[in-house]
């Protein structure tokens, strides 16, 4: 059903394979199961520049006047590599399912480029776009509202076929059909059956099997298991995965509770406010944070074990999220960082390795936008 | 004890049958301390708090039997005017989805108020007063000028410092909170946990904290009951829980949560689904579920057995459980 797995060693155009090097004495199961995920990584699929997004704000009814804009997503770079997951995280409202959109090109980019395999898929249209979007899936949040009530699951999976109908003739669908359903861990025999019938979790896996129907590529994820159960998210979580490794699958998977996200990604990316805060594997993002606002964030996660309640230090950050329309000026976190000085006002902190980590070999040396960075755990007990 | 909860039973009649939401569930909270109720959708939890509570919708709710003591007094004999009495000012609830608490054409300072009005016979200029000063204590900023604004003027996490600042306006001793952050996101979410645990401390408050989160019930609770299919299955202090669980339905949750701190290998997965409320397994309810079930557990309906160390497991194989 998928191309073997590419293990193209001689691109080394993965960084991060270096950084990872040097474990520390805390995690070292962790550390080397990193150092397996990247390794493996061939080379990227998606490539993300400078992506922009503004959603624009008019005034008046007849002559519409655009007063202004919402910087929903406001110049983000990514890479996504073959067969990894990246796990997008943020709070609401910092632009990350509008990157989602962007990716699946649901949404048109105000500017920057996305390329699939070297194609810049923001300019294509027609049939040139329907083939890539053939390659990219998406499974959605809600398994309750994003499948059709009065369709029987065998149309709902086999949808995808009438739209793509190269993909399985005719005659062969209700065999592939069958075939998704017993893949996701669904009885074949229910084909006939209608959503209601279905349980969350069921449905959610009905929803995942019709993102695998053309046989695609990169699936995103948009919070695929926020709307379940603890029980339930569990065996959706492991499914996820085994299908990675079945069919080679590259994930984006977008999630605001940050354990399942440091569970199933490779690599992690932090988002605040339309901007990349900060991005890299996921031992040097939750044990080795730079930016304020991810250890701010990190430190917020209550961790399921009282022994550890005392030790962690706490970071409650004060206000809310400013908004996308009008956000600060140099660095977007700086109204509630603690950190902040006047540069912070006025000059954009970039997304790159902090200069005092360059060459150290170390976990901090990831890329992180803050002009103050600086390595401090969060997650673990002193 | 401030209030003993003793084999409550709710049911639902429904068009396919009696769903017995809450089928014998017993649980007691001290004066001062924080009980989580932990459980999935469905569970019961939230059922049971509402009759504790006296809000539950009746029909198609019913309570069928037990006794929810409080302060010695059986709640669910006292007639509905008593009771209103009691709730607001002895014990208050805090729900999870603040907008549609509260009611969105009255300014927060006016329901604020209301509580004084009607509780305690203040006038309107009083009552305002004092609605400030709780909006300054819950930390909304710019209290007096924002005691004019509406519900929707606020953000979800000032929304909910509004709701929590209603519960407390009458210092009540008891204060349930169903799922007081699931909506938040996780900054603010500590936020508001915080500034709850502090107002508990000051005000020498118990509470009652529904959730299904794993952490916040580490974070905040003294103990812990999880419920499964209407039934308390296991309590303990919250410590004793996290170094093992005496219920092996306890333990698939533990299992089943990803953690931040460490990388994990492959998520422990419980096998099938929670029951549907009208055709709830005989005997044990986890049966089917249980990597542990024997024939046993497919009869007998297991009691709340002693555990030690302060905690009860309905597990027939609690022992085995425990020794893991």
């Amino acid at each position: 059903m998928a191309e073997p797995r590419k293990s193209d060693d001689s691109m080394d155009a993965t960084p991060n394979v270096t950084e990872v090097a040097t474990a520390d004495a805390v995690t070292v199961d962790d550390s080397v199961a990193a150092i397996e995920a990247t390794v493996e990584r061939g080379e990227p699929i998606l490539q993300v520049r400078n992506l922009v997004k503004h959603f624009p704000l008019t005034q008046g009814v007849l002559f519409k006047k655009q007063v202004g804009a919402v910087k929903a997503v406001d110049g983000i770079s990514f890479d996504l590599y073959q067969g990894e997951t990246l796990g997008i995280v943020g709070e609401s409202g910092c632009g990350k399912s509008t990157v989602a959109k962007l990716l699946m090109t649901l949404e048109k980019a105000t500017a920057g480029e996305v390329f699939f395999k070297g194609q810049d898929i923001t300019r294509l249209s027609g049939r040139a776009l329907k083939a890539v979007r053939r390659n990219i899936q998406m499974v959605f949040q809600d398994p309750y509202t994003s499948l059709n009530p009065r369709m029987t699951v065998g149309d709902i999976i086999g949808e995808p076929f009438d739209i793509h109908p190269e993909v399985a003739p005719k005659g062969d669908r209700r065999r592939r059909v069958q075939e998704l359903l017993d893949v996701v861990g669904l009885n074949p025999e229910y084909i006939n059956r209608y959503p209601h019938q279905f349980s969350g979790g069921q449905r959610q896996r009905i929803g995942i099997a019709r993102g695998l129907a053309l046989n695609p590529e990169v699936i995103i994820c948009d919070e695929p298991v926020s709307a379940l159960d603890v029980s339930v998210q569990a065996q959706v979580i492991n499914l996820m995965e085994k299908l990675q490794d079945e069919f080679n699958l590259s994930y984006i998977f977008i999630a605001h509770d940050l354990s399942i996200v440091r569970h199933i990604s490779d690599r992690v990316g932090v988002m605040y406010l339309g901007k990349m805060a900060e991005i890299g594997t996921d031992t040097q993002i939750y044990d080795h944070p730079t930016h304020p606002y991810t250890q701010a964030l990190l430190s917020a996660v209550p961790v399921p074990d009282p022994e550890a309640r005392e030790g962690r230090e706490r970071i409650i950050l004060s206000g809310d999220v400013p908004s996308p329309a009008n956000p600060p000026s140099g660095c977007r976190f700086r109204t509630r960082c603690w950190k902040a000085q006047d540069k912070c006002a006025t000059e954009v902190p970039l997304l790159a390795v902090p200069e005092r980590f360059k060459g150290t070999g170390g976990h901090a040396a990831h890329e992180s936008a803050c002009h103050f960075a600086e390595e401090k755990d969060v997650v673990h007990a002193a | 004890m401030l209030l003993d909860v003793r084999d409550l039973r709710v049911e639902f009649r429904t068009r396919d049958g009696v769903a017995r939401a809450v089928n014998g569930v017993s649980y007691a909270v001290d004066a001062g301390e924080t009980l989580a109720v932990l459980g999935e959708s469905g569970s019961g939890k939230s059922v049971a708090a509402q009759a504790v509570m006296g809000i539950l919708d009746t029909p198609p709710g019913r309570i069928t039997g037990g006794e929810v003591l409080f302060r010695g007094r059986d709640l669910l004999r006292l007639k509905e005017e008593r009771r209103r009495r009691i709730r607001g000012a002895e014990m208050a609830m805090i729900f999870q989805d603040a907008l549609s608490a509260l009611n969105p054409v009255l300014d927060v300072g006016s329901q604020l108020g209301e509580m004084f009005v009607v509780h305690r016979g203040m006038s309107r200029g009083q009552a305002r007063a004092r609605a400030v000063e709780l909006m300054d204590r819950v930390g909304i900023p710019a209290a007096r000028e924002r005691a004019g604004d509406y519900p929707h003027q606020f953000s979800g996490g000032m929304r909910q410092r509004v709701m929590i600042a209603m519960a407390l306006a009458l210092e009540p001793a008891l204060i349930i909170a169903d799922e007081p952050t699931t909506a938040l996101d996780v900054t603010v979410q500590a936020q508001v946990m915080e500034l709850l645990a502090r107002l508990r401390r000051e005000l020498d408050m118990a509470l009652i904290l529904i959730t299904h989160d794993l952490g916040v019930v580490a974070e905040a609770a003294d103990r812990i009951a999880v419920m499964y299919a209407g039934r308390i299955v296991e309590t303990a202090p919250v410590h004793a829980v996290h170094r093992a669980a005496a219920h092996p339905y306890t333990r698939a949750l533990l299992d089943s949560v990803p953690r931040l701190d460490r990388k994990g290998r492959e998520l422990y997965a419980i096998r099938g689904l929670p029951p549907n409320p009208l055709r709830v397994p005989p005997g044990c309810a986890f049966h089917p579920r249980c990597p542990v079930a024997r024939d046993i557990c497919r009869t007998d309906e297991p009691p709340l057995y002693e555990a030690g160390e302060g905690r009860r497991s309905a597990c027939h194989f609690w022992r085995e459980t425990l020794d893991g």
